[in-house]
């Protein structure tokens, strides 16, 4: 029975009712969902379900095996906490959007084919823009339009891709892709556009930390996580991956470094994490892989964290700049506590949950001697603390006192969500034996503790925490943003809409001119005015100046004797005969 | 009436240079351990003492002043796509 239930059709079912619940009961509702739905993806018997025969392909709607299922299970715990930080909002649209995004997300881990795959995908970034959107700002508008443009130029090529793959192989299962060429590749590109690749990741940073307080956190879990998932299924062991992690790792701390923005901040941060994960799918070996699982597990707990105390401080404050925010310990010690476990966890100090999952990664590096790459996530794992471990909560909680005194947010669910959260990265950090559990891949046992381990990691760490208070004056808050790739589809897109303006209005203004007003009206004059002139001309030499200006005035008013008229009607049809005969 | 007296330990210099001491402290407790903890590099070039310190250090380093670099070039306005 329960192995008929797919987990997706809870969510996106369920949002069709939410509109039906009140107040509270709606808030209880929509937390019930995601925690249905995990008790579901415990219960479901591994194999593949639900076979659908569609247009000659046989599509698999559920596939389970433990790589789902590891999946399945983070991005329902992670609705589950996102709705109960939302427990005040009643907004009927950010709910259904949510719950549509998550099913969409879950459709994609439990997906046995790429037909399947790609509906949800899509599904997916449509559901998501909403959450975009819901923030009702011009800001929110525009970042919303590039963000669902974005995603559907990413999703064209993926679809590209699979349409190649499906012609060469003539199997639309979603299996390991062993044969490199244009079809994996294309399909790569756009699994990348999602997991927010450079030059493809101003997407991101463009348009999370536009939406709603609790979009943002709903957001920041499941676009590009569903690309990790997808990549450790299908590219494990594609090299070039290590070398796109190793950029995008690099890549998100400086622009960290560089924003005023925490959200932004926060959003740029996603970048250097999923590189670790996507640089881990690179190496692909079985450690490699499970680090790259069991840190987009523990990842979307502590973003998640994150941006919830983020999200409490722009709540309370309605900012969410870095210049205009400091010193909120004194009025918001419970969401600076919460937020400052996360930084930890992202940092992965050890007894927290970053501790016990990033190291995988970056242990397979060092067996399977990628000793650039190794280097490469090393500096970024020092570059971590720098840029969300201390920097957010430094210059959110700390630095300068700006004289605000906002509180702690006044719905106690959102502190109890962050304190679940703050629990679970403190609890995998130190027992982390329940998430090697349900790690997919066979590997020797791994132990997260040892003394040099801890001392080395404390080492990096510490002397990381120094270089940044050393350095404090280089990286004082300045009133800007930073220049990122989307500059290039923002003007891009504005010179298109120029170019298309002045080519085709253009166009029409010219054809305007010479064929509206120009032809139309010289033949418009010529038919007015050729009876009159024709007449002029053919009596000329016996009419004197009076009678000429009396002959054009009996014209203009139409009533010039009639027996002229027709005189110099049939003239005119004389003409006419003899000029077409003579051709 | 005397109002509940606002929890501020951190803006006091005194406290803050108490932090200050703590950090150096804790550096250089982290290097103190190390003999104690056998470490060892992983490929040889990096099996020297205080490695870990020395790249942590000197990373964020680099990446600040490549961050300060950058942003000669990169930072705008906040209202640069409005106008």
């Amino acid at each position: 029975m329960i192995a008929n239930i797919p987990p997706f059709a809870i969510l996106i079912l369920g949002a069709a009712l939410v509109p039906f619940f009140r107040d509270r009961m709606k808030s209880i509702y929509v937390c019930m969902l995601p925690a249905l739905a995990f008790w579901v993806i415990t219960q479901l018997p591994y194999g593949e379900h639900l076979g659908v025969h569609f247009f000659g392909y046989d599509l698999t709607l559920l596939r389970v095996d433990k790589l789902s299922k590891i999946f399945g299970y983070i991005f329902t715990l992670n609705g589950f906490a996102a709705f109960l930080y939302a427990f005040y909002l009643k907004d009927n649209q950010q709910h259904m959007a949510a719950l549509g995004y998550m099913g969409g997300a879950l459709g994609v881990v439990f997906a046995g084919d790429l037909v399947t795959l790609y509906f949800f995908w899509e599904w997916m970034a449509v559901t998501s823009t909403f959450l975009i959107l819901a923030r009702k700002t011009k800001k929110a508008y525009g970042a919303g339009y590039r963000y669902v443009l974005m995603h559907l130029f990413g999703g064209l090529v993926l679809l590209a891709g699979i349409v190649l793959h499906v012609q060469s192989s003539g199997s639309v299962t979603f299996e390991h892709f062993a044969t490199r060429g244009l079809a994996s590749y294309l399909i790569l590109f756009g699994i990348l556009v999602n997991a927010a690749a450079p030059p493809f990741h101003a997407w991101l940073s463009d348009s999370y930390p536009e939406a709603t307080v609790t979009g943002g956190i709903i957001l920041s879990a499941y676009t590009t996580k569903t690309s990790v998932y997808t990549l450790i299924r299908g590219y494990a062991g594609y090299e070039v991956l290590i070398v796109i992690g190793c950029v995008m790792a690099l890549y998100g701390i400086m622009y960290a470094l560089l924003e005023n923005d925490m959200r932004r901040i926060l959003a740029y941060s996603i970048i250097n994490q999923v590189g670790f994960m996507v640089c881990g799918v690179g190496i692909g070996t079985a450690m490699s892989l499970n680090g790259a699982a069991a840190h987009a597990f523990c990842h979307i707990i502590y973003k998640s964290l994150l941006w919830m105390s983020a999200g409490s401080v722009l709540y309370m404050t309605g900012k969410s700049k870095c210049t205009e925010l400091g010193g909120l310990y004194k009025t918001m010690p419970w969401t600076m506590i919460f937020g400052t476990i996360g930084a930890l966890a992202i940092s992965s100090v050890p007894f927290t949950s970053g501790y016990t999952s990033k190291p995988l990664i970056i242990e397979a590096a060092v067996h399977e001697h990628w000793t650039w790459a190794w280097l490469v996530l090393e500096i970024a794992s020092a570059g971590v603390f720098l840029h969300a471990g201390i920097k957010f909560p430094y210059f959110v909680f700390f630095n300068q006192d700006r004289g605000l005194r906002p509180g702690e947010p006044p719905h106690k669910t959102m502190l109890i969500a962050m304190g679940l959260m703050a629990f679970l990265c403190i609890f995998l950090g130190v027992y982390p034996d329940p998430l090697y559990a349900i790690l997919p891949f066979d590997m020797p046992a791994h132990v997260p503790y040892t003394f040099g381990g801890v001392v080395k990691q404390f080492q990096l760490l510490m002397l990381s925490a120094l270089a940044f208070f050393v350095f404090l004056k280089l990286l004082k808050r300045t009133d800007t943003i930073a220049l990122d790739t989307d500059i290039f589809w923002r003007f891009g897109g504005r010179a298109f809409s120029w170019f298309m303006d002045k080519t085709l209005n253009g166009l029409n203004a010219i054809c305007d001119a010479v064929f509206v007003k120009g032809l139309a009206g010289l033949v418009n004059a010529f038919f007015v005015n050729a009876p009159l002139r024709l007449t002029q001309l053919v009596l000329n030499p016996v009419l004197n100046g009076a009678q000429r200006d009396r002959l054009a005035k009996q014209f203009k008013a139409g009533v010039s004797p009639i027996g002229l008229s027709v005189a110099v009607s049939l003239l005119y049809l004389f003409g006419i005969i003899v000029f077409t005969m003579n051709r | 009436m005397s109002q509940k007296k606002e929890f501020d330990w951190f803006d006091h210099d005194k406290n803050r240079k108490l932090l200050w001491k703590l950090l150096f402290g804790t550096c250089a407790l982290t290097l103190a351990l190390e003999p104690f903890a056998h470490v060892h590099g992983h490929f040889g070039w990096d099996d020297f003492f205080g490695f870990s310190a020395l790249l942590g250090f000197g990373s964020c380093a680099v990446l600040i002043i490549l961050a300060k670099l950058m942003g000669y070039v990169l930072k705008v306005r906040e209202d640069f796509y409005d106008r």
